[in-house]
């Protein structure tokens, strides 16, 4: 019989960046007793690679800034396929998540008269993103962090237990969720360091586990992004949403090989940096779509005067939405006009002093020093797109961020449905905190009122099988699986996608599936890389599966899904969600009717705008 | 261009281990840790190793190369000489789990025994005014990663087990300066407490620390210095007192 920990939790946070840190604090200080199980060492979380900011309509720069305002820009930038409860409660609610993180000790960046600066962002119609520099994730996860070290100490101050009521679990991974009577219960998982696995019995469940960019080969996401809440709720019975949305990211280093994917901030076009192909010329004026063309500059002169006077002058063109950017990149490296690396140039160089460029963008200057060995003060930087962030996870409720299984919450970037086709820069951060926080307000209550739980002896021993089932398996080399998987991934369903190579993608994945149900961890069970990985590839298997077919399935683009076949947004094809299942161990694709928007929010826009996305039906509610 | 290099990588746990030697392929612009990643993927799939953004910002990756502290997914191949043998090794202050794993829960312990953030009575959410240049004192601090090299290397604990407890390390003394320079900071007695519960005494600026910071916090200067000496101050002599208002330094 192999041993097993067993623990009874109110609520159980499956994650430990921004979203679970969030929802912990609030349902600990819901009076709850909150565990936190963390993937890697508390604190090291994927959060800290946001570099930009956290957008918040606090109208600290610009005082026309609203949350109207700010819920148009994200409508804008997902392509009106946001669920628009999601963007209402988001630019509703962030700011003052962003000034409760100062109460818990964060120092933001500062405007002249003392209150939290902003930077300007993609797609963010004024001055939005707070900040500090370019490392805003750290001191996010840092705040968060030392915040639950704070009410520990409370604890520890009324029952001399630092962990009475809010433990970390540090390198703790769960593999399973496990029902009662359609209803969670539990989750199952094992201890890195050792190997040991412990089941937490609990009516409540917050998956805060982040994306699924481990999936591809080029991408800006850790080890840790293997999609593992995403396929956790499939399993238990839950949906996805919309998982053919994902953002490639437009900067991502390319030379040298070996970082290829590693972030560049968005902040280096919002502090002036411009984006030039090898032949010298600022191209993105040629890639203004349609429907952004009234709000962005058509000439260098114009583009370079709104930075000073940005009431009188339009947005320069490299700070459309990222997926606009990410495409024209790709456009011109495939028309022959990209570096010998295969990207194109960021110049920040030639645009700001270099003492400037050092106190803006200081992680920058040193990730550049360090790792190309380029100084981003003296020369161009080399970027390119790189899978950055998935839009698609688990279809929840807007306001409790409850998925269809009772008791399974989701927040952050593993939920799905409020960024739409396409998130903006700094919406991600704002996000965690106002639907983390919302998670761990309802997962307590629903605890209130369920629990405590039970699971079968059956399930248990279930999930104990398969988690050792590597080692007595007799296939392959997890590794190898891996990178084969990313290949399939990154060159079949990337940035620009076609019939024919997704129904290829679609076998081939296929194929693998028969192969990662066989593969084999050697070694023990304590701090073992292969054998974790090993049970990591089934979560980035079906989550991948369920990219390629919904798609497959939708013709249309929009966002971050573009088809060569289908190049122009549909409005029919607006109204639609798909929607991820699981049917045994088949993924299932379902379409579903996007809530419409109600008219108080419809006529925030000006009718000329939704037209160009929405069908004459639609607009039959709109006041003018 | 790839070429075949030779390192020397410790494994075992804490019942003991060795050196195992390896040539393993090396390309372009590739960092220790990348090489780490291809002995996983290649001879030894068990090889235990922390890591995560392998981009310098979260601190997970540190060990030993070459005896010298550093993050792996930061030091570059091309930084050693062609031939030169290189020697991966944990980090030797913290106990050993596996491989290049070591247990780092005393640091998360010395976290947690520091007092938090202690906002200010009275001052709303929204309401925080603070100056740009009077947060940056502190926010040079709060750009630590948490990598622990400083800990690692201070020699305090390095070589004296038992200094553990007494002894809180350079991490914890950045982040009892950065809370005592915070403008809006309700708690008055960072440096006693530093003094009084962090083992602040012990340390004799031997800037070892500073060193090896990734980050490059200028811990002893900017931050231990400072709070010794306003310790100092306070506490015993009001003419060194005079004396550092006089000839202030300046870094």
């Amino acid at each position: 019989m192999t041993e097993l920990q067993r623990f009874q939790y109110d609520v159980v946070v499956i994650g430990a960046g921004g979203a679970g840190l969030r929802a912990a604090i609030e349902a600990r200080m819901a009076g709850k007793k909150t565990a936190i199980i963390s993937k890697s060492l508390f604190g090291k979380a994927h959060t800290v690679m946001a570099e930009g900011g956290a957008a918040a309509a606090m109208g600290n720069v610009n005082s026309n800034d609203n949350w109207q305002v700010h819920f148009r820009d994200t409508m804008r930038g997902g392509k009106f396929l946001n669920h628009f409860r999601m963007a209402e409660l988001h630019a509703k609610e962030a700011p003052e998540r962003i000034w409760e993180l100062e109460t818990y000790g964060a120092l933001f960046d500062r405007t002249a008269d003392g209150k939290i600066s902003q930077r300007n962002f993609g797609g963010h119609e004024y001055p939005r993103l707070a900040h500090v520099g370019d490392r805003t994730g750290l001191e996010l996860i840092r705040t968060l962090q030392q915040k639950i070290v704070s009410l520990q100490q409370e604890d520890f101050a009324a029952t001399g237990d630092y962990e009475a009521n809010l433990r970390v679990f540090h390198e703790t991974t769960i593999t399973e969720l496990l029902l009662t009577d359609g209803k969670i219960a539990g989750a199952f998982g094992y201890v890195r360091e050792s190997g040991e696995f412990l089941l937490f019995e609990t009516p409540a469940v917050v998956l805060a586990t982040g994306g699924i960019g481990k999936s591809y080969k080029v991408t800006s996401n850790s080890w840790e992004y293997t999609g593992d809440g995403h396929a956790l709720a499939l399993r238990a019975g839950a949906t996805l949403v919309n998982m053919e949305f994902l953002q490639f990211h437009p900067t991502g280093m390319v030379w040298p090989p070996s970082v290829k994917g590693i972030l560049v901030t968005e902040s280096v076009r919002g502090d002036g940096g411009i984006l030039k192909n090898s032949e010298g010329k600022r191209f993105m004026f040629d890639y203004v779509p349609d429907v952004f063309r009234e709000k962005y500059a058509e000439t260098p002169e114009e583009a370079d005067r709104w930075y000073k006077d940005a009431d009188n002058n339009r947005r320069p063109p490299e700070l459309l939405p990222r997926d606009e950017v990410a495409r024209a990149i790709n456009s011109e490296v495939k028309a022959g006009r990209g570096t010998k690396a295969g990207g194109v140039y960021l110049d920040i160089a030639s645009r700001l002093p270099a003492e400037e460029i050092r106190k803006r963008l200081p992680s920058m200057y040193h990730q550049f020093k360090e790792l190309a060995d380029v100084d981003i003060t003296a020369e161009p930087m080399e970027v390119g797109p790189t899978c950055h962030y998935v839009m698609g996870g688990v279809e929840v409720d807007p306001d409790s961020t409850q998925s269809r299984v009772p008791g399974l919450f989701a927040a952050g970037e593993v939920s799905g449905g409020m960024h739409g086709s396409n998130r903006l820069g700094g919406n991600s951060l704002s996000d965690l905190l106002v639907f983390g926080k919302r998670a761990g307000e309802h997962a307590a209550a629903y605890a209130d009122s369920n629990g405590p739980s039970t699971v079968a002896q059956s399930d248990v021993d279930a999930a104990i099988a398969g988690a050792l089932a590597p080692f007595t398996n007799d296939g392959e080399n997890p590794y190898a699986l891996q990178h084969e998987l990313q290949l399939v991934m990154n060159d079949l369903v990337g940035i620009i996608r076609t019939e024919a190579e997704l129904a290829e993608a679609i076998t081939r994945l296929a194929a693998i599936r028969e192969r990662v149900s066989r593969v084999q961890a050697t070694g023990g069970r304590r701090y073992n890389p292969g054998w974790h990985l090993a049970l990591d590839l089934r979560n980035m298997l079906v989550v991948s599966e369920c990219t390629a077919m919904a798609a497959l399935e939708r013709k249309e683009s929009r966002g971050g899904h573009t088809r060569e076949d289908h190049p122009e947004m549909a409005a029919e094809w607006r109204k639609v969600n798909l929607i991820c299942g699981l049917d045994g161990e088949k993924v299932t694709l379902n379409p579903q009717p996007l809530p419409p928007l109600p008219p108080e929010l419809l006529n925030l826009f000006e009718k000329s705008e939704l037209k160009k996305y929405m069908t004459a039906q639609e607009l039959e509610g709109h006041g003018g | 261009m790839a070429s075949k290099r030779q390192f020397r990588v410790w494994r075992g746990d804490e019942n003991g281990g060795d050196l195992q030697d390896f040539a393993v392929e090396v390309n372009e612009g590739e960092v220790v840790l990348d090489i780490v990643h291809r002995l996983q993927a290649t001879e030894t799939p068990d090889l235990a190793v922390r890591w995560n953004c392998k981009a310098g910002k979260c601190g997970s990756c540190s060990m030993e190369i070459n005896g010298m502290p550093k993050l792996a997914c930061m030091t570059r191949m091309s930084s050693f000489a062609e031939d030169e043998t290189i020697t991966i090794t944990p980090l030797r202050t913290f106990p050993v789990m596996r491989d290049l794993v070591t247990d780092v829960s005393f640091n998360y312990e010395k976290a947690r025994e520091t007092p938090s953030f202690a906002p200010p009575a009275g001052v709303a959410p929204g309401d925080y005014r603070m100056q740009q240049v009077d947060v940056e004192r502190s926010q040079e601090f709060r750009k630590c990663i948490e990598c622990f090299l400083c800990q690692n290397t201070c020699h305090v604990v390095r070589d004296h087990e038992e200094n553990k407890e007494a002894f809180s390390g350079p991490r914890f003394f950045i982040r009892a300066a950065e809370l005592d320079m915070h403008p809006l900071d309700a708690k008055t007695d960072r440096k006693e407490y530093a003094q009084a519960e962090q083992g602040l005494g012990f340390c004799n600026i031997t800037k070892c620390c500073t060193e090896v910071c990734p980050e490059h916090i200028k811990i002893t200067d900017n931050a231990i210095i400072p709070m010794k000496e306003r310790v100092v101050d306070r506490r015993y002599d009001p003419i060194v007192w005079l004396g550092s208002k006089i000839f202030r330094r300046t870094s």
